[in-house]
Parts: C-alpha cells; structure tokens; sequence
C-alpha cells in the first residue's frame, strides 16, 4: 500500500492492448494509457462493447493484456496478479453467489477466504447487514432472494473486508430504481468514511454524474476522461427543451427531431416536453425549420448530453445506420377517435402457493397504445405480462387480449401476440434467415407469403448484412432487432416486450424506441416491461406495480403529478412506491 | 481514516488451511443441499450392487432343455434323471424329436438332448451316442450349456463304469476340472469386485466432472479468482467431500460384497481400503481435469461418461478378460487406472495377497494421479483468457 500511496496512483495503463481470438478484427481494448488517482470514485461509461469490461478484469488480474503496461497499486499485474488479487475486491457483472448456501453462509465464506478475523468480522457483518438492510434474511438462500437483494449481497461479499481499491462491473444492470438508490448509498458511505478507492462501469449517466471522474470509452478507446463538469462542456449552449403544442404527442416530436441525424445529436421525451441537443455546426434555420412553430428554451447540459455529443462526433457514419429511419410495413391503419380496446384486465390474480404475485389488477389497453409496466424488482411485472401473453393461467379475473378470452381460447389469442422475451430465445446456431424460417412456419406462414414477410423484416430492421451468419454471434443490438423481427413476422396486433432494453447503451436504446414508436404509429399496440424510468416518457400511458398490487395508473403526465414536486419519473416512481409500502408496511418481498 | 484493523490483514502466503478449510465447507454444504448428488453417491451405488449382484449374472441357473427320450429303457432313463438333478437344468421331456424341434424354435427351451432308439443297444457295443442340439444365437449360454450336459453325461458313463467294476473307454485320461480362486464358479464373485470400481469411477470421475464446470457457468469462478484463494485451495476442497462421498460407497459395496452376496476376502482389508483410496483419487483428479477444460456442466458429464465410466465398464477386465482382447485394445486398458484397480480388487477379495502385484499397481495409481491432479492445475489458472 505504501508504494500505491507514494505515486497517489491506484492505477496506471500505458498503451494497453487486448484482443480475443474468436472476435478476429477488432481489439477489445485497443492501446488506452490512462491514470486513476487513488481514493476516488471513477465511473468508466460508453457503448456495449466499448471494453469496459474488459479492461476490468485486465486490472483484476483475470485477463492478461496482449501489449503495455498495467500497474494496479503499484504492483504490476501482469506479473504477479495474486499480489493485486490480495487487495482489491471485485465485483463481476453477474457476481456469483452460491445460490444453495443462506445470505450467512456466502458472508461467511468470502471473509473468510479474505481472512477477516473474527473480531473485525462481527462489526463488519453488521454494518454490511444493516447497510443492504437484509438482517432480517441471513438464513434465506441466496438464490431465493430478487434480483436487487441479491445484487445488493453481492456487493455485501465484496466488501466484507475494505480493500485498497474496489472495481464495480456495471453493478446496476437489471436493478430497479429503489434498490439503485440503495447500492449506490453504500458504495458512497463507504467511499466518504473509508476514502475508498472505486472505479465502476455503468449504464446509467446519472450515476456517472455522482463520481468525481470520468472516463468514456467507445470501440477499446479512451475518449475522453475528466470531471462530470468538464465532460458536460461539449455540450454546453446546445440544449434544448420543446414543447409540442396539445395534441401532438412529445414521442413524435422527438421522433421528427431524432431522424434528423445531421443537425441533432440528441433527442428524448421528458415530462411532457421533449429535450434535445442540437448538432454544434447545425444551422439554426434548419432547427427552426425541424421544430416548426414550437417553442423551444435553452436549459443546461448534464454529462449525459456532453457524452451523448462526443460518441455523435465519433461515430456519425456508425449512428446513422443504427438510426436508419424504420419504415414499417405492418400493415394496419390508423385510426382517429376513440380506438378500440385491445387488451382487457379486471380483477386479474396470480398466487403461487400463498404467495401473492398479482394481486386483484385492473387495466384496458387500446389499439395503437405504448403500454408501459414499471415495477421495483419482484413487484409482478413478469407474472402479469406472462399471463397476458397466455403462457401462465391467471388464478382468477377476466382477461382478454385481442378480442379472445384467454381462459377460453388461448391458442387464438397467442396468433395474435408477438413477444420477445428479456433472454435471447432464438436459436444461435441457426442464422438469422433460418431463425425466422422457423418461427414463421410456427406462427403458420409459408411458401411465397413467408419468403415475402422475411424479405419486409430484414429490410425493415436492418438486417440483411449478417442474415446468413449464426445468430448467436451476431453483437447484442443485431441480436435484439433479429428478436424482434421473429416476433413481428406474423403481423401480430399486440407486440410484448420484456425489458428489452436492459443492459443495452443509450445509443441503442434511442434507436430501439425508435422503431417502437414507428411500430405504434402503424397500428401495432406495445406493451413493455422497463427498468429505465425515462423510458416510460415514450408510452401513451403506464402502470406502477409493486408487491403485486397496482399502484398508479394513467399517462406519463398523471402519475408524474401524484407525486409533488417530482421532476422526473424517476422521483415520482420511487415517491409512488414509498409511499404506498409506508401506508401498507406489509409482509417481506425478498422473494422475486 | 483508513481502517487500519481491516486492511492490514494482506497475508498471501498463510492462510492456506484457513481458506481451505472455509471452500471446503462450502463444498459439503453444496454436496449435502443437493439432493442428486446423494442419489449419485448412495443411492446409485446400492441399486448397481442389486442389481449387479442379483439381476446380472453370468451363470446358467435353471436353463430350459428339452429331453427327447427314443429309448425307454431304464439305462436311457437312468442317463437323463442326472440332467435334472442339479440347478442348471430344467428339463422338459417330450417324446418326439418334432415336438422339440417345435419348443426350440419358440426359443422355450435352449438345448435339445436326444436318446436315440438305439441307444441301449449301440451302449452295449460300446459306441452308444447322445445328440444335443444348442440354440446358438446365444453363444456363451449355449457354450456353458454344452459343458453341463457333456460333463453330466461323462459322469454318468464314469459311474456306470465304476459299477460295473470294469474300466471304462477313458478312464486313464480322466480330466477333472476345477476352478481356481472362484471355487463355485460365480459370476458375482468377480462381478462384485469390479462393481467397487464402478462405483468409485462413477463418485469420483462423473460427479466431480460438473462441480468445477458448474463455477463457471454460474460465474462463481470469476467472483472466487479475485480473492486470494490459490488454485491448488480450489481444487483440494473439492477433493476432499468427494472423496468422502466415494469411501461411502465404498464401505456400501465392501459390506454388500461381504456380507449380501458372502464373497471370501482373502488378501487384507487395509490392502483393498488403500488402494480404493488411491484409485478414488485417480479418478477425482480425472473428473476435476475434465471439469476444468470443458468448463459446461453438460459437455463435461457427457465427456466423464465417455472417458471414464465406460472404459472403466468395458476395458478394465471388469466383464471382459483382458487376455482375450487384441493387442491395441490391450494398449488402451493398460492405461486405464481401472485396469489397475480392477485387479487389485479382485486379488484382494478372491486369490489374497500378492505383494510385488500390490506395489506396482500402487505405483502406477501413484503416479497417474499426480500427472492428472498436475493437469486440472494446470487447466484450472487463475484466468479468464482461454
């Protein structure tokens, strides 16, 4: 630690090189010098595949880098990893808990293997106990936990002893917004009171926002790097808010803006209104001319917007092809006026031995709808979404989904359904053209009709560049949109989706609500689970579960404003679903 | 600021016994929690004795013959009442030779013996015949079958002869048989034996190969590689419940042999205890290898199968006498650490003792399972990169 203190350094890289084999092309990290002060909090952010984990696992000694120099509290990592494995904790994307042994037994084990003796164990223990504030579940098996507690246990396993530095590999994936808040409250105590050494991959810019560093990284290259502020400084002067007059949706503004790739960089829906990031060089005519007779006001950039612009300057020609704009064929009009309803749900209940997953919930959804279902984890999204695609019979309530009651007529109402599920559940050894073979033959389409709808989706998701290679080495986005398309060769009217967008980067995600948005505006009805509450701006309306029960229901707008003074979605989720679990302090909901 | 009570305990280099003793911990909690490991270990292991035991035997008991009697005179009559007296032979008389042409075409009987009309009197000749006709489509039945009438048959010439108190056509060159170190000739004497290998090889090879494989899938490996647990700590603790799991079956399998099926144990036992121990660690080591290079819990059972307990079925000179084998596959059994223990067993529990046998099957286990334990140790680094 010593010789880690004298050059203040945790560490130093120096052009760092790592490539795998299979990948053959691109390095995973391609020549990155960089250095991290120790007792600091760093965030490393960028697209999927910008190699962040990668070079990670460099620093924790799993991989060795195949050129440059790596130096992790002064020891260097190449050649001694054990030395740097003895003092740091790391944190995998998916950590490993032992899913038979109890939340005790896993503590146990990882003190022990970090031989914490048994007097600094006890106070530790329980400070990491009441921290994640699962004292009350120590017995409970750690796979018999929801996905944020078991998140939060294994930042607990990490952190049984306090290391000299701590790597975070995207903690936050999959976690809903309240255990969020939580994870990042206990990395932050320990950070203040320990001065605590952290570098932590994520997703999320606002909680890149809360470090004191930051690195972008994009295709194994470093960027930029500086503070929050700094990196907001690209986009300084170029943000915007519009607000479309009453009657025209934030969602199409937005997409009118987004489409325009050359003078806007960014674009998403938020209360209502829709912020956007004009292009430095765009000409202000060409604005006004995209924003019409809207008014717009100028706001202040925050790191998102300033790395938003830096991977828009990077990859121009990239984006737009990720941007290509969907033009869907499926082939259903419009309608003006009140539209019919398409999915209809009353006093819907789920239980699982006495465990209540949905409990007595009521909704209707209309044809063309962006229907939304957020939810802490556990809450009862997934159940109640599997019951409305059929593949789980509801205990009692009334459900009908296309016109067909889904008691009686299942098989009927699932010809009618589309759905892609949160895993890739396409055959990865099949390519992408065979994969929708298949699956278009199971929903009944043949001969010419099939060739005809194949050709449409390919062409209509962009995939028509790797159509014959395997689909499960296709990257993730590819992956995604091939899902899609297999889901929607059978024209469905209703299109499931379960949190598709989890684990994905901003990039993709603006360009996969995109064709979402273009799939509602031809007729296609969406209902879609998510995590990223900004993401409910999209949706024509949303529900807010938790613990089975529905708490909140109307537009974006409606449930903004039962929560006073909440400027984001983000507040007014976690203000709904406090709120309703003070009023009922009910039973325990480890149990996802 | 910092905690110095917390950081200061970067001792790499001790610690071993501590970490170890808390994966192995671990390991038996897993082992115990996961109920199709015990049924694997225990459970498996008593119905192979059963049905092994019982169920497979290589022995003729109560074979259906059909007995064709031609000539009814009391000598004819005399020749076949020694068929049926013993447990190999049930006979069934029928009075034409159709009729048991007919009952072995049905497969209802599985040899015909016919004394023919003339039988009393070519005896009297001294060139009286008996035919037997074997259904040949089962070969080794058909071939002990021959040995049992045949040998009953000369039996009874042989007493016809003695009391006659003249000496008999062949009676200078009467070949007694007898059976060495397998007096009543039982297939369970030296099935049993070869069973104590399977079972080992199965505990040891099949349920070790998913452990380290199941790390890896459940990403536990990746969280396990950035504490300061060595590779060596990992492996051990998985030895070790493993290995007690295997002497469970052990001890099943010696008690079935002893006891169920009243096998002798002429060599020691600490002799046949030592070299199940060596041979269980043989086969740890195996599966922990296999484990540790194909890293998927299906490929690696599918792999185990393959490369131990069937081998260890067919090669080892558990059914099939290795003397007989071509001289290739004799390469690749002479390879096998079953082979190896195969005959250690079957020394230990039926021809007793053989000392400069023991130390050179010991030493060939020895030495196997270093070069395997070195390997899964190898494989095993502490190291995402393939």
């Amino acid at each position: 630690m010593s010789v880690a203190l004298a050059d203040g350094l945790a560490i130093e890289a120096a052009d760092l090189l790592k490539s795998f084999k299979e990948g053959k092309g691109k390095p995973a990290v391609a020549g990155i010098s960089l250095g991290i002060p120790l007792g600091q909090l760093t965030a490393l952010v960028g697209p999927d595949g910008a190699g962040k984990t990668t070079l990670l696992r460099m620093v924790a000694g799993l991989m060795k880098p195949d050129a440059g120099t790596l130096v992790v509290l002064g020891i260097n990592v190449k050649r001694d990893p054990q030395a740097v494995q003895d003092r740091i904790s790391y944190m995998p994307q998916r950590f490993g808990l032992y899913e038979d042994l109890s939340v005790q037994e896993n503590l146990d084990l990882y003190a022990d293997l970090h031989g914490v003796p048994a007097n600094v164990r006890r106070d530790r223990f329980e400070r990491m106990l009441t921290m994640t504030d699962m004292a009350r579940f120590t017995h409970r098996p750690a796979g018999k936990l929801s996905g944020g507690m078991k998140q939060k246990l294994g930042l607990a396993c990490t952190l049984v002893r306090a290391p000299d530095l701590l790597l975070l590999d995207e903690p936050t994936v999959g976690v809903d917004p309240l255990s969020r808040r939580e994870l990042w409250r206990i990395v932050q105590q320990l950070v203040d009171e320990e001065r605590l050494s952290v570098i932590v991959s994520t997703g999320y810019m606002d909680e890149a926002e809360r470090c004191e560093h930051v690195i972008v990284m994009n295709d194994g290259k470093m960027l930029a790097q500086g503070t929050p502020e700094a990196l907001r400084e690209p986009a300084d002067r170029c943000c915007f808010v519009a607000h479309p007059p009453s009657g025209v949706l934030a969602r199409t503004l937005q997409a009118r803006l987004i489409d325009d790739r050359v003078n806007i960089v960014d674009a998403v829906p938020v209360g209502g209104a829709v912020r956007f990031i004009r292009a430095a060089q765009a000409d202000d005519a060409d604005i006004a001319a995209l924003l019409g007779n809207e008014r717009s006001e100028a706001v202040p950039a925050c790191l998102e917007d300033g790395v938003m612009t830096l991977l828009h300057a990077q990859s121009a020609a990239a984006a737009s092809s990720i941007f290509a704009t969907p033009s869907t064929s499926v082939a259903t009009t419009p309608e003006d006026g009140e539209r019919p309803v398409l999915i209809e749900v009353r006093d819907l209940v789920r239980r699982f031995g006495d465990f209540v997953a949905v409990a007595s919930t009521s909704f209707k959804v209309q044809r063309g709808e962006i229907f939304g279902l957020l939810g802490p984890n556990g809450a009862g999204k997934t159940t109640t979404f599997r019951m409305l695609c059929g593949l789980l019979p509801a205990t009692s309530g009334f459900l009908e989904v296309a016109g067909y009651n889904l008691r009686t007529a299942r098989a009927e109402a699932r010809g009618r359904v589309g759905y892609v599920s949160q895993k890739f559940a396409l055959y990865g050894n099949l390519s992408a053209v065979e994969n929708l073979t298949f699956f278009g033959g199971a929903y009944g389409l043949q001969g010419a009709g099939l060739r005809q709808r194949i050709e449409q989706v390919l062409d209509e998701f962009d995939l028509a560049t790797h159509q014959h290679s395997p689909s499960g080495e296709l990257p993730g986005g590819f992956k995604q949109r091939l899902a899609m398309a297999a889901a929607l060769l059978h024209q469905p009217d209703i299109l499931f989706l379960d949190e598709p967008t989890s684990g994905i980067d901003p990039l993709a995600r603006r360009a996969f609500w995109r064709r979402i948005t273009a799939l509602s505006e031809a007729g296609t009805t969406v209902v879609i689970t998510t995590h990223f509450m900004e993401e409910a701006e999209y949706c024509d309306r949303i529900v807010i579960q938790d613990a089975g029960r529905l708490l909140a229901i109307g537009t974006p707008d409606e449930v903004r404003a039962q929560v006073p003074d909440a400027a984001d979605m983000n507040t007014a989720f976690i203000g709904i679903v406090e709120q309703a679990r003070s009023q009922k302090p009910t039973t325990e909901k480890a149990v996802a | 600021m910092t905690h110095p009570d917390t950081r200061a305990i970067h001792a790499p280099s001790g610690g071993f016994w501590r970490r170890l003793r808390a994966l192995t911990v671990k390991e038996f909690r897993q082992l115990l929690r996961d109920r199709s490991n015990l049924a694997i270990g225990v459970i498996l292991p008593i119905l192979l004795i059963l049905l092994f035991g019982y169920g497979l035997s290589l022995d003729i008991r109560h074979a259906n013959v059909a007995i064709v009697l031609e000539d009814g005179s009391p000598t004819a009559r005399d020749v076949v009442a020694g068929l049926g007296g013993s447990d190999y032979i049930e006979p069934t008389y029928v009075l034409a030779m159709s009729d048991a042409e007919g009952l072995m075409r049905a497969r209802q009987v599985d040899a015909i013996v016919r004394i023919p009309v003339d039988f009393s009197y070519r005896l009297a000749q001294g060139n009286a015949t008996v035919q037997l006709v074997l259904h040949g489509t089962d070969a080794a039945t058909a071939a002990s079958l021959r040995a049992y009438v045949s040998a009953a048959i000369a039996g009874w010439g042989q007493r016809q002869a003695d009391r006659a108190g003249r000496m008999g056509p062949a009676a200078g060159v009467q070949i007694i048989d007898r059976m060495w170190f397998n007096a009543t000739n039982s297939s369970t004497w030296y099935l049993v034996p070869g069973l104590i290998v399977l079972i080992m090889t199965l505990v040891g090879g099949f349920l070790t190969s998913m452990v380290i494989a199941r790390e890896w899938e459940r990403g536990t490996m990746e969280s396990l590689f950035v504490t300061p647990v060595r590779t060596l700590e990992i492996l051990l603790a998985k030895i070790i419940p493993y290995f007690c799991v295997g002497l469970l079956g052990l001890l099943l399998c010696v008690a079935a042999a002893l006891g169920l099926f009243a096998l002798p144990l002429n060599g020691s036992l600490w002799v046949l205890l030592v070299s199940s121990m060596l041979y269980l660690i043989v086969a740890l080591s195996l599966g922990l290898f296999i484990s540790a290079a194909a890293r998927n819990q299906f490929l690696a059972s599918q792999i185990a199968v393959i490369a131990t307990f069937l081998p260890a079925l067919m090669l080892s000179g558990f059914l099939f006498d290795l003397h007989n084998v071509p001289i290739g596959i004799q390469r690749v059994a002479s390879i096998l650490p079953a082979t190896y223990f195969v005959e250690l067993a079957k020394m230990s529990f039926l021809a007793g003792d053989n000392f400069p046998l023991i130390l050179r099957n010991w030493s060939i286990l020895g030495v196997e399972a270093v070069v395997l334990i070195t390997a899964a140790w190898l494989r095993t680094r502490k190291s995402l990169d393939h």
